[in-house]
């Protein structure tokens, strides 16, 4: 078995990031995510990598859409503040079919808002902080061990399917240490015959761009993205149950809000109360047809979130509105603990019986 | 299947993080699931700072500790604000040096450790925070002394050997306190 080391689960995200051939980091600080950016800085250039800290979030996600389209592994990190800057470029690289992966560990909003942990970006990476018609693969870690696996994942996606894959962490996972080995580490590689990579006067030259003047151009090229996201629905939704082959209460939660709702379920189990947590990994794709099936076996859903009640919309919409589902929440960079989430499920319980 | 949620509390500066990292450590080194988090941000900067560390047989589940099996208070204001969160049962360990307000629970143990003083007269000021995980290594049989150097020799970088001495210094120093 390869070695257990504590990590920071920002120091995961840079070390797998640089296993899975990453070698263009781009970012600018903000807390609680500077670990990845300095992470980086100390080991980029021992490795013949490039860390550059750009003057602004906008400059580096431009630099990111740069390096992808010449066919590079590329990254840039930041928090919600910095990633609404970024959106713009993020709009770009999904309009230009470009490779990027991109890491948001969230805090407090709106607007410049507060430093401890959220997920009150679940919006903004599941459907769209740019502008248009556009997907990204949102990834939510909920341990250390899942911030370095999930980013090997992330990079491999981002380069299958030709878009951003997103990690969607909070300030909790970002900040803490746990155990974690990189044993598990695949990476694929795919050919990237549409880069900029010099025609060496041998071939046509390639073209990376997201302008398309004529409206029925523009049409197709949307109608062939959305083909692909297609696929992406159909093969890379990933999720994990916990004790749900019985439950009557189903709890959705992802990342940090997951781990307090796993408490609250196994409290809930030794009270006699039959509940179970279906947790999302990708939060888009999202697990429609796993809240679906749960749908017809539990009385009732409860999304337990970090934000004033943003995934909760998804389950509704997974759920068709056959069952009833509550929001049990704190918000601004405050987490709900177990009990919170126990009395959400025994009241659950008491609503349907 | 143990879990114990031990919380350290103090000023930014004590070493009270590494304190964290110390025990997260040791209970890795022991083959145990552990997780760290500390606070972060501008309390960090001369306020408070506090660290949870959960040792445990199974997973950890939330790292984020609301009643804590261990409290380690370095200072007044930190032992105030959590020591009725304590699960009855439980330890507090109170560096007396620093804190002079006795713990008026009778439900928990209380260890009072003059830690700041016995670092000094040690030679090793800045490490009152060990002096604390040494006593609590004493009252803790599942986290035995063995061990300890080889943990400490973990969290000290390989160009700063010297500190490994040091700090056994203060972790021995807090073991056989009476």
């Amino acid at each position: 078995m390869a070695e257990r080391v504590l990590m920071k689960g920002n120091e995961a995200i840079a070390e797998a990031a640089i296993r899975a051939g990453c070698r263009h980091y781009f970012g600018y600080p903000i807390t609680p995510q500077t670990e990845i950016a300095a992470y980086m800085a100390k080991k980029m250039p021992k490795i013949g990598g490039v860390f550059l800290q750009a003057e602004s979030e906008i400059a580096s996600i431009n630099m990111v859409y740069g390096a992808a389209a010449a066919g590079f592994r590329v990254m840039t990190s930041s928090s919600s503040p910095g990633i609404s800057l970024k959106s713009e470029g993020l709009s770009y690289i999904a309009g230009s079919d470009v490779p990027a992966f991109v890491v948001n560990v969230q805090r407090g909003g709106p607007g410049l808002g507060g430093i401890q942990p959220s997920q009150s970006d679940y919006f903004q990476a599941t459907k769209g902080g740019g502008h248009g018609d556009y997907r990204m693969i949102v990834l939510a870690p909920a341990s250390v061990q899942e911030m370095a696996s999930l980013t090997v994942k992330g990079f491999n996606l981002a380069d299958k399917y030709l878009m951003t894959a997103m990690i969607l962490a909070d300030g909790t996972i970002g900040q803490m240490m746990e155990p974690i080995t990189f044993e598990d580490v695949q990476v694929e590689t795919y050919d990237k015959p549409w880069a900029l990579t010099g025609t060496k006067m041998q071939r046509k030259h390639n073209i990376v761009n997201s302008l398309y003047l004529k409206p029925d151009e523009l049409e197709r090229k949307n109608f062939e993205r959305y083909e692909r996201y297609k696929v992406v629905e159909e093969n890379e939704v990933m999720y994990e149950e916990y004790m749900m082959e019985d439950a009557e209460i189903c709890v959705v939660a992802f990342g940090i809000a997951s781990r307090v709702a796993k408490n609250a379920v196994a409290a809930a189990r030794k009270e006699g109360v039959k509940a179970g947590l279906i947790r999302p990994i990708t939060l888009w794709p999202f697990p429609k047809a796993a809240v679906r099936k749960a749908a017809d076996q539990v009385k009732a859903f409860i999304s337990v979130e970090l934000n004033m009640g943003q995934m909760i919309e998804d389950i509704r919409l997974a759920a068709e509105c056959t069952r009833p589902v509550s929001l049990c929440n704190r918000t601004g960079g405050m987490i709900p603990d177990p009990e919170q989430v126990l009395a959400a499920i025994k009241a659950a319980q008491k609503g349907v019986n | 299947m143990k879990t114990t949620q031990i919380l350290i509390a103090g000023f930014g500066g004590q070493g009270i993080l590494f304190a964290g990292k110390f025990l997260a450590y040791k209970g890795l080194l022991e083959d145990l699931q552990v997780s760290w988090l500390p606070s972060y941000g501008p309390e960090m900067r001369g306020g408070t700072a506090n660290c949870n560390v959960i040792l445990s047989d199974d997973p950890v589940g939330s790292p984020i500790i609301t009643a804590p099996d261990v409290l380690i208070a370095m200072n007044l204001p930190s032992l105030q604000k959590y020591v009725d969160t304590v699960v009855p049962g439980g330890q507090i360990y109170v560096d007396s040096t620093l804190i002079s307000e006795k713990v008026s629970r009778t439900d928990v143990e209380v260890y009072y450790i003059p830690a700041t003083q016995m670092a000094n007269d040690a030679g090793v000021p800045t490490l009152a925070n060990m002096v604390m995980m040494g006593h609590v290594l004493k009252n803790n049989p599942e986290l035995t002394f063995d061990g300890t150097e080889a943990t400490v020799a973990k969290l000290v970088p390989p160009t700063k050997a010297q500190l490994v001495e040091l700090n056994m210094k203060a972790l021995q120093a807090g073991r056989d306190y009476q």
